[in-house]
């Protein structure tokens, strides 16, 4: 692809020229698989790979879990059951599937922050952050509404919680909500979409995952130091980069055999870890269970949106300003996705010059206390709303903006950052040595 | 802002310890079947299962488990000729029989254990999934993390559980009183000023099951209370998670197939950057 000068594809055989000059696609192949990547790359940028494969996994079971799940109120329980009980490995295929869920948040949480820390949204990625919000934006809605389908009782009072947040929408919400259930209440025809959604989105997020590579393949990776690879020739580009195959490759597969491992022992020895017993209680309207509690990945989100209640003051003069139209309960709703659209502002809302997070010494800390910041807000939206929690969730939903909105604006300007590596290749042979051997700069690992 | 935080956690810590006190006693067993190498105790679920079939099965179905299930490996493996007797002492209602109109029939191998509704007693299939016998602490999940969800522990502590009411409690207040059981009545005379619960646990519907002696094994073991109460508890981590073996051993044979796959990455990996990283 442009961008990194490098070589192109050269099909030999005729057949080979031939299929090209119809359809290049082994060029198309051979440009991905080649594509120079910055040779200073950390373990933090393995995540990529192992969301990819994640995404395949979670495909893959759900296919073979759909041939035997039937989407119906009365029968999607049992036919649950009868995997776990009766399809041939079909236990393994569930627990794959559910705790594949939380592998993938998981390590879509890490590549986020890892993007935070090393400014890897900002210009000229913009776009591949964008998308990767999309895809992050489309996970949230397909993990909810698979966890709708086993129909339990988390399952159906969640549904009947998370489609309520639409219905707190000023004028259209309730109508918004009806539409988005097909009925007033949640039942029959919100498991069938729901079932219907959850089948599609996975393969829309396959299609943004392509468009994401094809961004940062257009604007070459970001690295540790946030210095862009040199572009003067195929040569001097080369003293930066590596190709993809086989250097990442296999560095990538070696940390994906690590995760899996670990994967494979939640699988294995605590499978329902994760999970919520109440699941395992078929879905009754008729009782409400006494902790209604989202999967942890969303625990920071649903954090925020519950912090904002009629008492706080910034709450009251939003209502006042909108003449009571954005009451304590849409202003949440509005606080959740405003947390996640914050985020998606990143590219504009940083004016440092420096790209890495490694060069900036006041940002460092900033970002250090956004990190803990998420994981007490992931906490505390697994407690009872009350005090104090709701003080902790405001607190920390406080920060989440302040972070985005103030914080990330005004520190380009006041800090001043370090001087990152001329190049990639300094960065590199700072670690390493230079290739020659004569090592006049730090010692070598 | 810090110090808000702080107090904010320093109270978030006094008010869930005093929570989780009062809430419910779930003690800590040891079944055979717990960590990453445990296993199923044959002997075990066979007994447990003589304590539904003589006991709980008289209220509480099992729709979920086949008869011909308690022949699997991994479970109580009954032989054949033993599960299709102890599938004819029940009843199932076969929808086909008397030209469609349906009729009550003996229960071949093939049948599920029938569901039990008009008693309102909950079936028990996957009760011992369905219960966290363990919480926190503090919403972190460790307890969870080390000694396991904690459904077994729970339904032997609910068998055990039963107790003198406290003296606080009216005579005729519903139910019978169990130190294990979170979610029942509680009497206001039992709490403190802030709802508080002086004692653990509540008021319980069903009366207690299990007071020893209530069966007798086969292989001699004693039925004690405590013992029926695990044996039962066992059997019915059996019916919900049926798998449970298979799993583990599917899981050790991954982790231990990754782990070689990743020391073979890893120096794939590092031969493979070796020149790059001016080493051999």
């Amino acid at each position: 692809m442009s961008g990194i000068p490098h070589d192109h594809y050269e099909p030999k055989s005729n057949f080979a020229k031939g299929v090209e000059s119809r359809l290049p696609i082994i060029g198309l192949l051979y440009t991905t698989l080649t594509a120079p990547t910055p040779k200073n790359l950390n373990w933090m940028w393995i995540w990529g790979i192992v969301l990819t494969f994640t995404l395949g996994l979670q495909i893959v079971t759900g296919i073979v879990l759909v041939m035997h799940y039937t989407p119906h109120v009365d029968m999607a329980f049992a036919s649950v059951e009868h995997i776990m009980r009766d399809v041939n490995g079909g236990h393994m295929i569930r627990y794959f599937h559910m705790n594949g869920a939380s592998l993938f948040f998981f390590a879509i949480y890490i590549h986020m922050f890892r993007g935070l820390y090393y400014g890897s949204y900002k210009a000229p990625r913009e776009i591949t952050w964008i998308i990767g919000m999309l895809i992050y934006i489309m996970m949230m809605g397909a993990g909810f509404m698979g966890y709708v389908l086993p129909w339990g009782q988390m399952s159906f009072h969640g549904t009947a919680v998370i489609t309520g947040l639409f219905g707190a929408i000023p004028f259209i919400g309730e109508s918004l909500q009806t539409w988005l259930l097909g009925a007033g209440a949640v039942g029959q025809p919100a498991l069938n979409r729901f079932f219907s959604l959850h089948y599609l989105l996975p393969f829309i997020i396959a299609g943004l995952v392509i468009v994401h590579i094809w961004a940062f393949h257009s604007t070459g990776n970001n690295n540790p130091t946030g210095v862009e690879v040199r572009r003067g020739s195929k040569e001097e580009a080369a003293k930066d980069t590596l190709p993809f195959w086989p250097y990442f490759v296999i560095k990538d597969l070696f940390a994906l055999a690590i995760i899996l491992a670990i994967f494979m022992a939640v699988v294995g020895f605590m499978p329902n870890y994760l999970g919520h017993p109440d699941n395992y209680i078929p879905a009754n309207a008729l009782v409400t269970p006494t902790h209604i509690v989202p999967e942890w990945y969303y625990l920071p989100f649903y954090a925020i949106l519950r912090a904002f209640t009629a008492d706080v003051w910034a709450v009251q003069l939003v209502s006042f300003l909108s003449f009571g139209i954005i009451d304590a309960k849409f202003f949440g709703v509005l606080a959740m996705f405003g947390a996640i659209f914050v985020m998606a502002l990143a590219p504009w809302l940083d004016t440092s010059s420096v790209r890495s997070g490694r060069f900036r010494p006041m940002f460092k800390w900033w970002f250090a206390l956004l990190v803990v910041d998420f994981i007490v807000l992931m906490w505390a939206g697994s407690r009872p709303a009350e005090f104090p929690y709701d003080w902790i969730s405001l607190i920390g939903a406080t920060y989440w903006f302040a972070y985005f909105l103030i914080i990330l604006p005004i520190l380009g300007v006041i800090e001043k950052p370090l001087t990152p590596p001329a190049t990639i290749e300094d960065d590199f042979n700072a670690h390493y040595g230079p290739k020659d051997g004569g090592s006049a700069t730090s010692s070598a690992e | 802002m810090f110090r808000k935080l702080t107090l904010a956690a320093v109270l978030a810590v006094s008010a869930t310890t005093a929570a989780a006190e009062s809430e419910a006693h779930i003690e800590d067993f040891d079944f055979s079947f717990e960590g990453p190498f445990g296993s199923y105790d044959q002997n075990q679920l066979q007994r447990g299962l003589k304590v539904f079939t003589e006991v709980c099965s008289a209220c509480h179905g099992l729709e979920l488990v086949a008869f011909r299930n308690l022949h699997d490996e991994g479970g109580p493996a009954l032989p054949e000729d033993q599960v299709r007797a102890y599938a004819e002492g029940f009843e199932v209602f076969d929808k086909a029989l008397d030209d469609g109109e349906g009729d009550y029939r003996a229960a071949t191998p093939a049948d599920k254990f029938p569901s039990i509704t008009g008693t309102g007693a909950p079936d028990l299939s996957l009760m011992a999934k369905a219960r966290a016998g363990f919480h926190g602490p503090y919403g972190t999940g460790l307890n969870q993390l080390f000694k396991g969800m904690g459904g077994p522990e729970y339904i032997a502590s609910l068998m055990t559980g039963y107790e003198e009411p406290p003296e606080c409690a009216p005579e005729d207040f519903d139910g019978q009183y169990n130190v294990a059981f979170a979610a029942g009545g509680y009497p206001d005379e039992c709490k403190y000023e802030n709802g508080d619960h002086k004692y653990p646990g509540s008021w319980i519907a069903m009366g207690q099951p299990l007071w020893g002696e209530d069966v007798d094994f086969d292989d001699g073991h004693s039925n004690d209370l405590r013992n029926e109460a695990e044996d039962v508890a066992a059997f019915l981590m059996w019916t919900a998670e049926p798998k449970m073996m298979a799993r583990k051993q599917a899981g050790l044979t991954g982790v231990i197939f990754l782990l070689i796959l990743s020391v073979l990455l890893y120096l794939t990996n590092k031969r493979l950057w070796a020149p790059h990283k001016n080493k051999d």
